[in-house]
């Protein structure tokens, strides 16, 4: 063993110094993740500490768990969770088979240019800022200046504000959500679909397939590996619904509904300062969906051996 | 095609093709006529886009929204600010993520599978906004223009898109008998890989320079300033506060009426000149979507 060792160490030497030209390019990629990313994470134990603004971070007496248990009897807790949850797994529920069909459907569609133009002017919304989006929410949706608000109200025949209602939040935020995604996420399922080879769809029309049942035995296994990934992904973030939106749409007659765990942790710390207090959250945010993630990603090993990892 | 196999479509087969072609004008429509709208509804007269009479051509055109934006200095110091945050924001992102992916897509280099988790690692778990907020405060980011350049200069999807793009495009024996010739890395990387990846750092070239674009968190959490904040707090304050008209009057608010019909003009007008740089950059962009894309969605 010890003869190996000074070897090992001499050519770790060379390729260090065959290599140098190759750490050189990556040296500045690592330097910036480190202080922007792996720093914060050791600042995570500020979520056990208090925060002590002359001795920093790291410096404040241990409290260990008492901001995460000041959160869990916060009567706000359950009002926050259950809100979380709603939106984003109406999101997932809704927003995730969307792409999917929409792939299938433009697959369908055999003139090149009718696709490619379809397929322009699906990408596009995604495009458009969060803001943006929220404001066209607004302008379109205004009962009594826009021209689906209108509209909506004719059919129901109510006089409902869509933007400020406890009922509507959620529906709006996910079917604007589709609006906006549905066409952009769906270019990796049509990837996956022009891989599949002419020759099964010629052998099943051969055999008498429709173009139904094709649909149904070719194409959509042929989607099931991306779709799992894909699946594993949006777990990861089930406690992860994106803060923009939902603080953008947020309004004092929706807030019932609206206020979620990301939205609460700006309020609480960038807003009233409490860090400690909201670095727990955060925290317990980040856990869940860690959590989350590794369970969906080891089921998925054990049953079809796609994972992430 | 039909031709060729020369039988006769069966009835299924043909409602089959109906619903299809159905389904595309649906989707079509949903999608490019609230587009559309906005923009015919920046040019008409309000009071009949108001009551719902302007549906497919502008009428009564009329440009008050736009003359309002025009002279609206908030707007041109917010679009001069994120013109500026993106080039150089967009700029830092290439010049760290292409030489970090071509670094990670040679194979001889022993480091890339510790590396390659090193970078994926921060997709699933981050520090949280609290410790990040207060790193930038200890940096002295906050309220500064670099908060916009620097921070999380490096997008690992892009930079997972990249690499596989090189590995794929740059096999191993290309390099090692351009080495024989004695060409280094850099001299390879110069003027080999970046020549033919045009197409994927086009792509993701692109994918940074929306991510600045339509970048308003940052504003909002480490900007206090209003002579630093980007364009998207000002559309904020616009479309969603209403604050429309600079002086502050006008804002009708919820009590409607008069003022809020101009308001809104000048919102339609807002959202047309906020998005148009996109839209120009968008067609030229677009044919490389799926390709990179492709790339990217294999697991490496």
């Amino acid at each position: 063993m010890s003869s190996i060792t000074p070897n090992k160490h001499r050519r770790s030497l060379m390729e260090l110094k065959r290599d140098y030209q190759l750490w050189i390019m990556i040296i500045p990629a690592i330097v910036v993740v480190i202080i922007f990313n792996y720093i914060p994470m050791y600042g995570i134990q500020l979520a056990f500490r208090d925060y002590d603004f002359s001795r920093g971070l790291a410096g404040g007496a241990w409290r260990g768990l008492h901001y995460f248990s000041q959160f869990i009897n916060n009567y706000q807790f359950w009002d926050l969770m259950r809100n979380t949850v709603i939106i984003s797994i109406t999101t997932i529920v809704l927003g995730f088979p969307a792409p999917i069909i929409l792939a299938l459907i433009l697959n369908q569609v055999k003139w090149f240019r009718t696709k490619k133009l379809l397929q322009t002017i699906v990408y596009m919304p995604h495009f458009i800022s969060i803001v943006v989006m929220v404001g066209l929410l607004n302008v379109l949706l205004s009962p009594n200046t826009g021209i689906l608000g209108q509209l909506i109200s004719k059919l129901g025949d109510t006089d409902i504000n869509l933007l400020a209602s406890t009922n509507s939040f959620v529906p709006v935020f996910v079917i604007s959500d589709i609006w906006q995604h549905a066409g952009w996420n769906s270019i990796i399922y049509l990837a996956a679909l022009s891989t599949v080879s002419p020759s099964l769809y010629d052998a099943a029309k051969i055999d008498g397939a429709n173009k139904w049942k094709m649909i149904l035995h070719i194409d959509i296994p042929a989607l099931v590996p991306t779709i799992i990934i894909l699946f594993i992904l949006s777990m990861g973030n089930v406690l992860g619904t994106g803060f923009e939106k939902v603080f953008l749409m947020q309004n004092s007659l929706n807030l019932p509904v609206s206020e979620v765990i990301s939205t609460y942790v700006y309020k609480i710390g960038i807003l009233s300062n409490q860090f400690s207090y909201s670095s727990a959250i955060g925290l317990f945010n980040t856990v869940i969906n860690f959590f989350f993630l590794v369970t969906m990603n080891w089921i998925s090993k054990r049953n079809s051996d796609i994972s992430l990892w | 095609m039909q031709a060729t196999t020369n039988h006769k479509r069966s009835t299924g087969e043909i409602l089959f093709d109906i619903s299809i072609i159905i389904l595309c004008v649906l989707i079509f429509l949903i999608v490019a006529y609230p587009l559309y709208f906005v923009i015919i509804a920046s040019v008409s007269d309000q009071t009949l886009v108001s009551t719902g009479k302007v549906t497919l051509f502008p009428r009564g055109i009329s440009f008050f929204g736009y003359e309002q934006i025009f002279q609206d200095m908030r707007i041109w110091i917010g679009y001069k600010n994120t013109v500026i945050y993106t080039v150089l924001g967009t700029m830092f992102n290439l010049l760290l993520t292409i030489p970090a992916a071509y670094t990670l897509s040679r194979q001889e280099f022993r480091a890339r599978r510790f590396l390659m988790f090193f970078f994926v690692f921060t997709l699933f778990f981050n520090g949280g906004l609290i410790p990040t907020y207060i790193l930038m405060k200890d940096l002295s980011l906050t309220n500064s223009m670099w908060v916009f350049i620097l921070p999380f200069a490096v997008n690992v999807f892009n930079l997972i898109i990249a690499r596989t793009f090189f590995e794929a495009s740059l096999p191993k024996e290309i390099y090692e008998s351009a080495a024989l010739d004695g060409c280094t890395h850099f001299k390879f990387f110069f003027y080999i890989a970046i020549p033919l990846s045009k197409s994927v750092i086009s792509v993701i070239a692109l994918y940074y320079l929306v991510a600045h674009w339509n970048d308003f968190f940052t504003g909002l959490i480490y900007i206090h300033s209003n002579d630093l904040q980007p364009l998207q707090i000002i559309l904020r304050d616009i479309l969603l506060s209403n604050q429309v008209f600079s002086q502050g009057g006008g804002s009708g608010g919820s009590a409607g009426g008069y003022a809020q019909q101009f308001a809104d003009q000048v919102k339609y007008g807002v959202i047309i000149v906020s998005t148009i740089p996109i839209l120009i950059v968008y067609p030229f962009i677009q044919k490389y979507f799926e390709k990179g894309v492709m790339i990217g969605s294999i697991k490496g």
